[in-house]
């Protein structure tokens, strides 16, 4: 759940049957394993796919169409961080859109994208639950609400954006 | 000195943890002993993080409290400047009828002996001794509606789901909150995490299921983390296992966390997500009652709808229907968001205006310009103007004046907003977030942004195309995602026109 900090492993086989055995006994045990996946390599690795398709019985079809369904789950690896920043309405509605899009402007970004030096990939969440103190943004699983510019700046020099 | 700190995530993004953090230094640093408990939100998000300090007993805030004022808590409190006097005098909180978050902010959440010891696991006692259909009775008789904007009434769906064959039936509880100025799920799992497994174990010997999923959305890691230390604090003391308070019946679940898509807000959608499948909805029927988690009889029941359970057990079904107003029966978690002066959670009975909520309870807008327009029940809520300011928060009240109450979310815009982007923005919304079943959503939502865009335009045509694609995106879609996006849409264009005018640009 928490999102990936790079540098990321290389995926190794061992582990990834590893974290496929420790979840198979699961009633679904799809998304708990891909979630393990993603927390382990920063992504859901090519190579996990075979080991994976065979455990759950699923085609390698099924598979494809089940991550790519998700926002979540990634076929290559984020940058160091992961600025997320809400697009809802509450944010909206205290200058969210602005502060969204002056921080992408600044970096030369657009939604998904990751600055030049692998620091920061920027990518819009619908709703953090923090809709009284918005605008709200997330870096990295740790929540910020109330966020002006200086806030914004004070985050992405931390993140080494 | 016993001082407590939030650790729900909203005062945590508020700096709930560095002024933890500086508490605990300046203790030291004076040689004071410092008792530093973290319990969950009050709900007053405005005055996060909301410090409180126990003077003879007596909890009194100080907020919003920021490093700085730490060290001013280790003198004389009653000049501190951020002093507030007793919390639970505060008119906030003395306004409120708290059934559902009676613990909320008072206790620490993973302690389940300060659950016991404030009313926690009576209700689950209670039913223990009573015959499961006598549990579902009760539910009924409470007028309980679900509360993740549905309000279906929730002992109806355990009925079906008891009455149905079947050996295996599962308890799925809806977490993911994925509605935009919605937090109650949130705060009752980071804030009373036992509340809603007690609900669950009860709906579990009520409809003779054994086993139960919490669906939470990985936008909540706090929440997440809080869940499940609670369930294996429950597992660990016997509140959930193979012996349930020593009641020689069983019931456990597990914590699932959701990838990222709003449509797995849809029943339907989550229990595909749940069996490990793409979050599609399904065609209803069957109903999730008769025929849900693999192939089940599931009941599907929102968060706030189970954590509200172990109250009308505690109390008795009356107790929680005298609250209310016509067939919304009990209380509503108001969830009160965007541009106010004064946000948060406010429980009360059904019944209150918007207007009471908007312009007493929030104070008005936090820009201190006019309030424009109120997002009533999430993104796919209509957008309510002034004049309808008087609608009563009732199911069938919102939807006589063309809203819906939802999940109870309130977001408040000022003047400055513009409904056309607003429209727009629902439209992209839902193309973002389809789940590509069904036609008039998956296409329709594109063809909405593109005909929005007409409209800014200057194309003055495009208007009645526009009313005509949300006709049949109502009528045609599957779920309340493509269903429900005219909602906002349309009251943007009916409530507001001079926002889609032809000379718009002219005017701007």
């Amino acid at each position: 759940m928490t999102q990936p900090t790079a540098p990321v492993a290389p995926p190794d086989r061992a582990e990834i049957d590893a974290i496929i055995a420790a979840h198979s006994g699961l009633e679904g045990p799809l998304l708990p394993i891909l979630h393990a996946l993603q927390d382990a390599f920063g992504h859901v690795p090519q190579a996990a796919l075979a080991p994976l398709a065979e455990a759950l019985r699923v085609t390698r079809a099924e598979l494809h169409g089940v991550i790519s369904f998700y926002h979540d789950f990634r076929e290559a690896p984020a940058g160091r961080h992961v600025l997320k920043i809400c697009r809802a309405e509450a944010c909206q509605a205290m200058g969210g859109a602005a502060l969204a899009e002056d921080t992408l402007r600044r970096l030369g970004l657009d939604w998904h994208g990751t600055t030049g030096n692998g620091a920061v990939t920027v990518e819009p969440v619908y709703c953090l639950g923090l809709c009284a103190c918005a605008p709200a943004v997330m870096v990295d699983g740790r929540v910020h609400g109330r966020v002006d510019a200086a806030r914004m700046d004070a985050l992405l020099a931390e993140a080494g954006a | 000195m016993i001082v407590w700190v939030p650790m729900d995530s909203a005062s945590k993004a508020v700096g709930a943890d560095e002024v933890a953090a500086a508490l605990l230094a300046e203790a030291e640093a004076r040689g004071v002993t410092l008792d530093l408990r973290r319990n969950g939100a009050r709900g007053m998000v405005w005055l996060e993080p909301l410090v409180e300090v126990e003077i003879d007993g007596v909890r009194h805030g100080f907020g919003p409290m920021t490093v700085a004022d730490v060290p001013a808590l280790f003198e004389d409190l009653s000049a501190h400047p951020l002093a507030l006097g007793p919390v639970d005098e505060l008119d906030w909180m003395r306004r409120q009828t708290r059934l559902t978050f009676a613990r909320c902010g008072v206790i620490e959440p993973l302690s389940l002996a300060q659950y016991r010891a404030n009313g926690g696991l009576k209700g689950l006692r209670r039913a223990l001794g009573m015959a499961p259909g006598e549990v579902v009775a009760e539910v009924t008789a409470s007028g309980l509606r679900g509360r993740g904007g549905a309000g279906f009434p929730t002992g109806i769906k355990w009925q079906t789901v008891h009455d149905a064959p079947g050996t295996r039936k599962y308890i799925v509880c809806n977490a993911d909150e994925g509605d935009s100025g919605t937090f109650a799920d949130r705060m009752i799992m980071e804030g009373d995490p036992f509340s809603l497994i007690e609900g669950m174990a009860i709906a579990g010997l009520a409809v003779g299921a054994t086993k139960g999923f919490v669906y939470l959305r990985s936008e909540y890691p706090d929440a997440i983390s809080v869940m499940e230390q609670a369930v294996r604090t429950a597992r660990a003391e016997g509140v959930l296992g193979l012996d349930v308070l020593g009641s020689g019946r069983a019931f456990d679940m597990e914590i699932r966390v959701g990838a990222g898509a709003y449509v797995c807000g849809e029943e339907t959608s989550l229990l595909n997500s749940l069996e490990g499948r793409r979050g599609v909805v399904r065609a209803k029927p069957p109903l999730p009652a008769l025929s849900g988690l693999f192939g089940c009889p599931t009941v599907v029941n929102n968060v706030i709808s189970l954590a509200t359970v172990p109250v009308i057990l505690e109390k008795g079904a009356q107790h929680y229907a005298d609250f209310g107003l016509g067939r919304s029966r009990g209380t509503v978690t108001l969830q009160i968001a965007g541009n106010v002066a004064r946000g948060g959670l406010f429980e009360t009975a059904f019944g209150i205006s918007l207007g009471a909520v908007v312009d007493d309870l929030a104070g008005g807008t936090a820009s201190g310009r006019p309030v424009k327009a109120v997002q009533v029940g999430g993104p796919l809520g209509a957008y309510m103007p002034r004049e309808k300011f008087d609608t009563p928060l009732g199911y069938e009240e919102f939807d006589a004046a063309g809203g819906l109450v939802g999940h109870a979310g309130i977001v408040v815009f000022d003047d400055r907003a513009d409904m056309l982007v607003m429209a727009r923005f629902a439209m992209e919304f839902c193309a973002v977030e389809s789940c590509g079943k069904c036609t008039p959503c998956r296409i329709g939502a594109v063809r909405g942004v593109e005909t929005i865009d007409r409209i800014a335009q200057g194309d003055g045509s495009a208007i009645p195309l526009l009313s005509d694609l949300c006709e049949t995106m109502k009528d045609g879609s599957l779920c309340a995602l493509g269903g429900f996006t005219p909602f906002p849409v349309m009251s943007a264009l009916t409530h507001f026109p001079d926002d889609f005018a032809q000379n718009r640009e002219a005017a701007e």
